[in-house]
């Protein structure tokens, strides 16, 4: 008769355990069920020469990063003296993902804006910004509206995806890279897959 | 120099809130009237302090002091004078210091209106509010100081958020708070019973009025919110089961239940151990309501900007404080003896269903909100649980209670006889169901809810007209005046309220059903039809205000060939955060509201204009009106100020004897 | 009893009709009138239904709202996406199951119906029959109890319940003495 008057309180304490554990995730990420999946196939124009495309399977045989970023992200500052390190030590290629240049810049209305035009303006500005704080990549290619972005799941600026030898989705960083979890996560992955291929 | 203060002001607030706590417990415990005294005044001068404390941070939002941080990230010289006082509570720290004000203005209540009620309980209230005073001023002061400077002092303010530059930001924190703190008061009324082992009749008495009360202020403080959404939002929705939007309907819904169960315990002596566990769990739900804006657990329009510090102090508030209260249920509860008996078909029956129901709805709404924390905390994955779930379980959990709420009325306490009780009812039964089918027909929308909604509706309506009408010839012969008189304030206020529930569905079922919305791009002197409404465009003008910028549309509706209003939606640009806004206009009708929005500039003289029909949207608030002032009726009956007086009497004698 | 419900039903039938003839019926835009401003949708029911979906689905950037709701960026890419998708005549679910791939069921406000939500989908139902289940329990308990100690017959009772109900025959039965 004494013990169901105790069920609020073990119901309680099992919400509190819940609560607490729940300070230390973030709601908002959002992880990717893409991984260990085949990374969505696409061509885009290249920013070195939009006249000529990039497709994904040309990385196909190599263990590479694809780095989502944009001249007007902020957080893309941050993480961008270490790309740019990372290409000066040749750890890893990184293929740039140029993402909604001109129209996911608040300050510009791309409405109404042919896509010539509009491309035009990303390569302009794109090249422009490398050219300002150093070009990590191996090449940048140019997702003007923001599909391949999309087919990605990429839902903020910067996110950086490791992509392995057969061209799957291997890990997932959202947000800028950090010396830490370059160290901790990021190249032991890159080594892990190059053994494994 | 005032910011500092009133920094010193919380702390003596604390100081006393302690003193609160620990000095009239002891008092009561060990029966010296001298410390139980010592209540009152502590609880008023805490108050005072909270005030002196309030009343400055208000001096630096009002004098642009932008050396005080909360000032400079919440207000703006250019911001109007309403939205400076205001914003003191739009962010975290302002808003817990209005929580604590709360807090110990109903403390300060309590001290006032318990004259008539043994000190030794007084002096376990007023301890009990005591330790949850404290809790917050501490949590205040350590992690969540309003008073924290900036310096140097920054040159300009970053503004109030545009969202909240508006009326509905005057009344909608203060009423809500007012609710949901006032839940403390019933919450300390039960952990007195349970410390003094005694809960009779009188104590539920007591509590009536206390709850009843923060209920009719939370009532109002949700409705108020929800209309301000409505029209601030801009596109006419009113309620999106948000996480902090649940985190103040939990503890309605156990209020409501707490408040049916406290007058089973007053009227019979039933339910007491259900009555404390209510009581316990609603302001239980209001702290963790208070733990979900702050702490970054879950993501929500209303959340403020979170710190995993502040998070875990006020997890430890709320363990503290409800793991105690339960323990102490557990321990004390089996103690409270059963009270009266009543058999399987009784009015007790039917309320002690409500309390059952209307707990289930609590908790699903609990489950629902928690549940993405629940899978994401055991790495099952991250999904989201939105307004499609909530709607999906709610409204079939309210179903039962929405029709045992009208057959409850019909039943007799103790024993009644079930064939005679549903005999009464079944012609009402029977024709809501035909009304709900008929109506859906005749308005060509014949969906479940909107039948379900319509039924249900007409239900409460036609229950509600057949129990007054019982009520009236119950004394059959006497004068109209003398039947009139012979019904009581409270049943006027339990009608009323019940009445509000069904004109509230009403209003829910059609809003939902016959909403109607049309998007154009309208050039001056075009025209566009919605609704049997006619909306011609006017043009757009400059219309700038003291912190924005902002287009202004002029819009005539007319029906036929009579001109209704003239709209005039604004699209706001606010200077100092970039931040647009839009404002909308809207014809507000006792049947409908025609609600316009004004979206962007698609090309010289051509705009983007959003139109909605929304029929019967008055009424969702209306609904609530009705069910507060149904607890005003009930808070005013006579009863109450009859027996307080008499109680009053023998508090007194038994003090001087 | 009867005759006063129906009599009451066709009252109320009768008001309902009146009060429905008095709600106007969601209008069309008629085509080809130079003073009538275009719609912005060029297809309303397209429009409809990419506004039903979109209630549905969840802006990833906003602080809990959905892609209808909200004005920002991905908001409006996935609006427009969605738009796309049918208007090319692929189904709800198709759509749906497309964004899923993507971003994961987070993206979704209606949570799929899965092993790991069995417990959210199927909780309210459990706690009701829980709660019933526990009602009915007490109740019976109750009514043992109550049938236990001296209390009427069940002749004693019925009537007292005439007696009140004011139908007292006129030649009262003896009482049988209570235990």
């Amino acid at each position: 008769m004494k013990a169901k008057f105790l069920v609020p309180l073990i119901l309680f304490f099992a919400l509190a355990g819940f609560l607490a554990f729940g300070l230390t995730l973030n709601p908002r990420e959002v992880p990717s069920p893409l991984i260990d999946k085949p990374a969505p196939a696409f061509r885009l124009a290249r920013l070195d020469d939009p006249a000529s495309t990039f497709a994904l399977e040309e990385m196909r045989g190599q263990v590479w990063l694809l780095n989502v970023w944009a001249s007007w992200c902020v957080a893309c500052r941050q993480e961008h003296p270490l790309l740019v390190r990372m290409a000066g030590q040749k750890l890893v290629p990184v293929v740039g993902l140029n993402y909604k240049e001109v129209r996911g810049d608040g300050a510009i209305n791309a409405r109404g804006m042919a896509l010539e035009a509009e491309t035009a303006m990303a390569v302009e500005r794109a090249r422009r910004w490398l050219a300002d704080h150093g070009n990590p990549y191996v090449l940048s290619v140019l997702d003007i509206d923001g599909r391949v972005g999309i087919d990605f799941g990429v839902y903020g600026v910067p996110e950086t995806f490791l992509i392995d030898a057969e061209g799957r989705i291997r890990y997932k960083h959202i947000g800028p890279i950090t010396p830490d979890s370059l160290q901790q996560v990021i190249l032991p992955k890159i080594e892990e897959l190059r053994r494994a291929g | 120099m005032i910011p500092e203060l009133g920094h010193f002001a919380l702390v003596l607030a604390l100081v006393l809130a302690l003193v609160q706590a620990v000095v009239p417990m002891i008092g009561a415990n060990r029966n010296r009237f001298a410390l139980m005294a010592v209540g009152r005044p502590a609880a008023q001068g805490q108050f005072f302090f909270i005030l002196v404390s309030y009343v400055c941070l208000t001096w630096a939002f009002i004098q642009s002091d932008f050396s005080v941080q909360l000032a400079a990230s919440n207000s703006h010289s250019a911001t109007p004078l309403m939205y400076k006082i205001t914003g003191v509570w739009g962010n975290h720290e302002g808003s817990l210091l209005l929580w604590a004000m709360s807090l110990s203005l109903w403390t300060v209540a309590v001290t006032v209106f318990s004259r008539h009620l043994p000190e030794a309980f007084v002096a376990r209230v007023l301890g009990v509010l005591g330790w949850v005073s404290a809790g917050f001023l501490s949590f205040l002061l350590v992690t969540s100081n309003p008073f924290d400077r900036l310096l140097p002092g920054a040159g300009e303010g970053r503004d109030l958020n545009p969202l909240l530059q508006d009326p509905g930001m005057i009344i909608h924190p203060p009423l809500l708070y007012m609710g949901y703190v006032g839940f403390s008061v019933a919450f300390a009324f039960a952990i007195a019973a349970l410390l003094s082992g005694r809960m009779d009749a009188a104590w539920a008495r007591w509590s009536r009025p206390w709850t009843t009360v923060a209920w009719v202020f939370l009532t109002v403080g949700i409705a108020v919110g929800s209309g301000w959404a409505y029209y601030e939002l801009g596109w006419g929705g009113w309620w999106f089961w948000d996480p902090v939007e649940n985190a103040s309907f939990m503890p309605w819904l156990l209020g409501t239940a707490l408040m049916h169960s406290l007058a089973v315990t007053e009227k019979r002596g039933a339910f007491r151990s259900w009555t404390v566990l209510l009581a316990i769990s609603a302001f239980s739900m209001s702290l963790l309501g208070t733990f979900i804006v702050r702490s970054g657990v879950i993501t929500s329009v209303h959340a403020f900007a979170t710190d995993p510090k502040r998070g875990l102090f006020i997890l430890a508030l709320l363990v503290i404080v409800i793991g105690v209260s339960l323990l102490l249920y557990a321990w004390r509860a089996p103690r409270l003896g059963g009270g009266g008996s009543f058999s399987f078909v009784s009015r007790e029956t039917a309320l002690l269903g409500n309390n059952v129901l209307l707990s289930v709805a609590s908790a699903s709404v609990l489950l629902g909100t928690m549940y993405p924390l629940f899978l994401d905390a055991l790495g099952m994955g991250k999904i989201s649980v939105g307004p499609p779930y909530f709607e999906a379980v709610f409204i079939p959990l309210m179903t039962p209670v929405v029709v045992l709420m009208m057959f409850g009325p019909f039943l007799r306490w103790k024993d009644d006889d079930l064939l005679a009780a549903v005999r009464k009812v079944v012609p009402a039964f029977i024709a809501s169901v035909a009304i709900g089918v008929g109506t859906a027909f005749a308005l060509d929308h014949v969906t479940w809810r909107t039948v379900l909604g319509l039924a249900l509706a007409a239900w409460v309506v036609l229950a509600s007209i057949q129990l007054l009408a019982g009520r009236f010839t119950e004394r059959a012969g006497a004068a109209m005046g003398a039947r009139l008189r012979s019904i009581t304030a409270a049943w006027w206020g339990m009608w009323l309220a019940h009445l509000g529930v069904g004109v509230f569905i009403i209003g829910v079922t059609l809003v939902g059903s016959l909403n109607a919305n049309l998007d154009v791009k309208m050039q001056d002197g075009q025209r566009a039809e919605l609704a049997g409404y006619t909306f011609t465009f006017r043009g757009v003008q400059d219309a700038n205000g003291p912190n924005y910028d902002a287009a202004r549309a002029t819009i005539d509706v007319s029906r036929g060939e009579r001109t209704i209003a003239t709209l005039k939606p604004e699209k706001r640009l606010y200077l100092a955060q970039g931040m647009p806004m839009t404002e909308a206009a809207i014809d507000i009708g006792p049947f409908r509201d025609v609600y316009v929005s004004l979206g962007e500039q698609v090309s010289d003289g051509t705009w983007i204009v959003s139109i909605y029909y929304k029929p019967f949207i008055s009424w969702v608030w209306l609904g609530c009106l009705l069910m507060a002032l149904g607890g005003v009726f009930a808070v005013a009956d006579r009863r109450y100020r009859r027996l307080a007086a008499r109680e009053a009497a023998v508090a007194t004698n038994q003090r001087l004897a | 009893m009867l005759a006063d419900g129906f009599v009451k039903t066709l009252r109320a039938l009768a008001l309902a009709a009146l009060f429905a003839a008095s709600l106007p019926v969601t209008a069309q835009q008629p085509a080809a009138d130079p003073g009538l401003a275009p719609a912005v949708a060029a297809d309303p029911q397209l429009e409809a239904d990419v506004q039903e979906l979109s209630h549905k689905l969840r802006c990833l950037v906003c602080q809990n709202q959905s892609i209808a709701e909200s004005n920002a960026p991905l908001a409006v890419d996935l609006r427009n996406q969605v738009r796309e998708q049918l208007a090319s005549g692929r189904s709800k679910g198709d759509v749906v199951d497309y964004l899923v791939a993507r971003y994961g069921d987070f993206v979704l406000y209606e949570p799929p119906v899965k092993g790991t939500t069995l417990l959210l989908w199927g909780g309210p139902a459990l706690l009701l029959m829980g709660g019933a289940g526990w009602l009915a329990y007490r109740l019976q308990r109750r009514s043992r109890e109550l049938a236990a100690t001296a209390g009427l017959s069940t002749a004693e009772r019925q009537r007292a319940r005439e007696l009140l109900a004011g139908n007292a025959s006129s030649s009262p039965e003896s009482p049988e003495s209570r235990s």
